[in-house]
């Protein structure tokens, strides 16, 4: 908890105070906040799904595009030179940003659910065999749930689902009790993206190490909202989105610890994640390049670059005390909504707010919502057993961002007011 | 703020939508079919009971979803009853026009029964929502999987 936490709650509606920066600056290289929606602001709440751009991310992916772009790793001539220069470097930062012990730790993939299925797909299959535990949690995104149910029905491994309370908190002593000799690997979300909660990560890694088994984080949620260092984590596996980030989407994240990620076979085949191709016999590149075959998404890794130079320019511990400014402050005024109710009350959360409102559909909110220029997502997130859990079909959710404010959170609160006299 | 919703949430739809008619399992049903939307989770289940001529004697459902949704399937238990198949099919496929083009076949809107249109017209104000038509259309895909024999179907 933060601080600056007690004085949060005390702001007047409307008083952007709760910036730890100065956070209309900050909205001001948003280009895309400027406008409106049924001729009110655009208040955009669903960071979670994906971030809006600066103007620093789509120049950089402007300026690659117009003045050096070519393909990568492949040519001698000057531009291809460039981009890959580019290219390598927007990888360099991501190994700066997470803490990896080498650059050759950080894969690029189509998209963070890609990230998983390569893991699930290349290291499952080398390392894992019938009778083998995976486990994971209620509370995962479908993208770290259905890979290793693939992977189970191929290889007849067992998964494992550690349960969590009402709260959305992670059954420690539960997931203390399904690790055993058979546990081979624990996939696991960092924070979810339905409830919020953060999951105590460094301890489920280092219980899971005390077991012998290795563990991929889902750091989706994570990555945009707090520090993260994969080395003094000691996770072996680490995904992200760098969309949720600030980035373009069309690409994602891997990290993984070089020497594992060199134990395992090549995930697809094709052009660059080869030493020599003959008929009789191919050899492969070592990582990160083994995993990244044909043409790479090369101006989106230096439009990733320049959203980790912008989002460590703000700094991500003053990024995570707004936002959970921002947090207690949608928490206190939603609670003062009769009939609304907020699920995922976990004690470590997230900038994440689910909920749902008596008599009134989640896509009615957010129809109604969106009529007062507020975007937030409705529907099962993505993660329909934490659905389950609460007996529940939908929420809608806000989830907010780096360039949210209180007077937003009011815009929220005022369009919810008014939806539920709307349905009497 | 909400005055442009006036025209897709009328009153006549929350009422459908609140106390949906018809919502109930219905026992003589002689074919049922599960329906749901993927994107949204909304989950229907609709029971239609033919006679021997082919005539809906009775319609009813059970599921959740949003109020367009609900407020859909529930009026559209109340149109079914007394009409043939092929009329359900017709009233359906006219539906699903309004819902969705600009320029209905007024021929096609001639065939049906002006009763069912006239309530079916205060739905396709989901034509203005692209991403709630499926709301709208949800029961009557599910009822034509059940009267065809097909009984799981889906918006996607």
């Amino acid at each position: 908890m933060s601080a600056g936490e007690s004085n949060v709650v005390e702001i007047g509606r409307g008083d952007n105070s709760v910036a730890a920066f100065d956070v209309e600056r900050v909205r001001a290289d948003f280009p895309i906040l400027e406008q409106t929606i049924y001729d009110r602001p655009l208040v955009y709440l669903d960071n979670g799904a994906s971030a809006q751009k600066p103007r620093q991310v789509i120049d950089a992916m402007t300026e690659a595009l117009e003045t050096y772009y070519a393909n990568v790793h492949r040519g001698v001539h000057a531009l291809s030179q460039r981009s890959t220069d580019a290219y390598e470097a927007g990888r360099e930062k991501v190994a700066r940003f997470l803490n990896a012990a080498s650059v050759n730790e950080i894969i690029f993939t189509r998209n963070a659910t890609e990230g998983i299925n390569l893991v699930a797909s290349s290291y499952g299959r080398e390392f894992l065999q019938a009778g083998d535990e995976i486990v994971i949690s209620h509370m995962e995104h479908h993208a770290n749930i259905v890979p290793w149910q693939l992977l189970r029905d191929q290889l007849g491994i067992v998964l494992r689902v550690v349960p969590i309370d009402d709260d959305g908190n992670l059954l420690f002593e539960e997931y203390e009790k399904m690790l055993g000799e058979r546990t081979k690997l624990v996939a696991m979300t960092h924070i979810s993206n339905a409830l919020g909660t953060i999951v105590p990560i460094a301890e489920v890694i280092r219980l899971a190490h005390e077991h012998g088994a290795k563990v991929l984080v889902d750091g989706c949620q994570a990555i945009p909202h707090m520090a993260v260092d994969v080395q003094a984590l000691d996770a072996d596996f680490y995904v992200f989105a760098p969309h949720k980030v600030y980035g373009p989407t069309g690409i994602g994240v891997l990290w993984g610890k070089e020497d594992i990620l060199n134990s395992m076979p090549p995930y697809q085949g094709g052009g660059d994640m080869i030493a020599s191709v003959s008929f009789d016999e191919t050899t492969y590149q070592d990582a990160p390049h083994r995993f990244e075959a044909g043409t790479p998404p090369i101006v989106e890794a230096i439009g990733l670059g320049a959203a980790i130079d912008y989002v460590s320019g703000i700094g991500l511990d003053n990024i995570a005390a707004h936002e959970e400014g921002l947090l207690h402050y949608a928490t206190e005024r939603m609670s003062t909504i009769e009939g609304v109710k907020i699920l995922g009350t976990a004690r470590e959360k997230a900038a994440i707010v689910s909920f749902v409102m008596d008599g009134v559909h989640s896509h009615d909110v957010g129809t109604f919502v969106d009529r007062a220029g507020v975007a937030v997502r409705v529907g099962h997130h993505c993660a329909q057993p934490v659905m389950d859990r609460f007996g529940i079909a939908a929420t809608a959710r806000a989830s907010f961002g780096l360039y949210n404010t209180p007077a937003e959170v009011d815009a929220l609160v005022d369009a919810l007011v008014q939806v539920k006299e709307f349905f009497g | 703020m909400f005055d442009d919703l006036r025209e897709l949430y009328q009153e006549v739809i929350l009422d459908h939508g609140r106390n949906p008619r018809n919502f109930r399992h219905a026992e003589e049903a002689t074919c049922s079919a599960h329906g749901n939307n993927p994107i949204c989770g909304d989950m229907l289940v609709v029971y239609v009971q033919l006679d021997d001529d082919g005539v809906i004697k009775d319609a009813a459902f059970q599921g959740q979803g949003c109020a367009i949704s609900v407020a859909s399937a529930s009026m559209m238990t109340e149109i079914l009853k007394g009409k043939k198949t092929a009329e359900a099919r017709e009233l359906f496929k006219t539906f699903h026009d309004m819902c969705t083009l600009d320029d209905v076949d007024a021929a096609a809107i001639e065939k049906c029964d002006a009763d069912a249109i006239e309530r079916l017209q205060m739905l396709s104000g989901v034509k203005e929502f692209p991403v709630r038509v499926k709301c709208a259309t949800l029961a009557w895909h599910t009822m034509d999987a059940a009267i065809g024999g097909n009984e799981e179907t889906s918006t996607e």
